[in-house]
């Protein structure tokens, strides 16, 4: 059970941990040096995050620590799901990255909080609270750029019909998950569904049809784009260059 | 590299009981994400109670006329010599 729960904070560790790589890159690059702050400080909390998982996940299975598992493996080792490594693109491809991740992240940890593992359920209830702080962010320019300019309405939808593809993902069963009964929780679609839906509405946004997950990618399986493969080339530099560097 | 957000002067009210004082300023498009950036920028660490933000341009400031007459020495007390038993005065 342990290398299942392993695998598990893995996962979640992976989503946070790439997640807050692509928001980081645009630290002193967002259109605004607001923008830059409250990313960075997004980005923050899910390295946090990332940090607390894959300590955990290193300690069940007893081997290395939080930088090996994120130094030291290759892409086809890493349980993300492929929607956090896409390239942030247009702001608004990453305003509605943010939005779809932390509408799943926020209903998910708040499950977790009740986890029958301690250790899994004081991590989400400390990563819960700063979701919701995500969740409002990402819906604040969601409504802004939809109900914005015929630019940002047609960039926003541009990016929200671009993406939905990789959303579905989130919701496929997990094998893991399913042999952790009462540790790992669910995530509830009908929940995200809601909350991605009234944010889309109000920003006057199309919500787009149903669509399956681009062929053959399969991030839990550590099937990826290539994108990860950049990601963690960048990521990944200075601990190949220096092995075992410490700031 | 700014799109000309407007400029908004931000309050932070330390603690309850006290008033609210100037934290500092920031751009937003508006009051909604104006509040928002403050969280970030200036009560990040629980620096506060509430906050206000206001725009830039609602604000009236004094000019000179707050400046002390400079051919008026009468009024600043210079010419006292203190005396002796009272450091205090």
């Amino acid at each position: 059970m342990s290398a299942d729960l392993a695998l598990y904070a893995l996962g979640l560790g992976d989503d946070a941990l790439i997640a807050a790589q692509r928001l980081g890159e645009l630290y002193a690059s967002s259109p605004e040096m607001e923008e830059d702050v409250a990313l960075a400080n997004i980005a923050l909390d899910q390295l946090g995050a990332a940090r607390l998982l894959l300590g955990y996940a290193a300690e069940l299975t007893g081997a290395g620590d939080e930088d090996t598992l994120a130094f030291l493996r290759g892409p086809a080792e890493f349980r993300n799901h492929v929607l956090v490594e896409l390239p942030n693109g247009d702001f608004a491809v990453t305003v509605a990255k943010l939005l779809f991740l932390a509408a799943w992240q926020r209903p998910l940890y708040a499950r977790l909080a009740a986890s029958g593992d301690e250790r899994l359920a004081g991590i989400a209830a400390t990563a819960g609270l700063e979701t919701a702080y995500h969740l409002d962010h990402a819906t604040q320019w969601t409504v802004r750029l939809g109900d914005g300019t015929p630019e940002s309405h047609r960039r926003m939808q541009d990016a929200i019909d671009r993406l939905w593809p990789y959303t579905r993902e989130l919701f496929v069963a997990d094998p893991v998950a399913r042999r952790l009964p009462g540790i790992a929780a669910d995530p509830d679609r009908a929940e995200w569904t809601g909350t991605v839906e009234a944010a889309l509405a109000e920003a006057t946004l199309r919500v787009p049809g149903e669509a399956g997950v681009p062929a053959g990618l399969d991030g839990r399986a550590g099937r990826h784009t290539e994108h990860l493969t950049e990601l963690l080339d960048e990521m990944q530099r200075l601990h190949r260059a220096h092995p075992g560097a410490r700031w | 590299m700014s799109a000309g957000w407007p400029l908004w002067e931000v309050f932070v009210r330390p603690r309850r009981g006290l008033a609210h004082t100037h934290a500092g300023s920031l751009h937003a498009p508006d009051a909604a994400m104006a509040l928002r950036n403050a969280r970030d920028l200036y009560t990040r660490r629980q620096e506060g109670v509430s906050v206000w933000v206001v725009p830039s341009d609602a604000v009236v400031a004094s000019g000179d006329e707050l400046d002390p007459a400079p051919d008026k020495p009468y009024r600043h007390p210079t010419y006292y010599s203190v005396p002796d038993g009272a450091p205090h005065l």
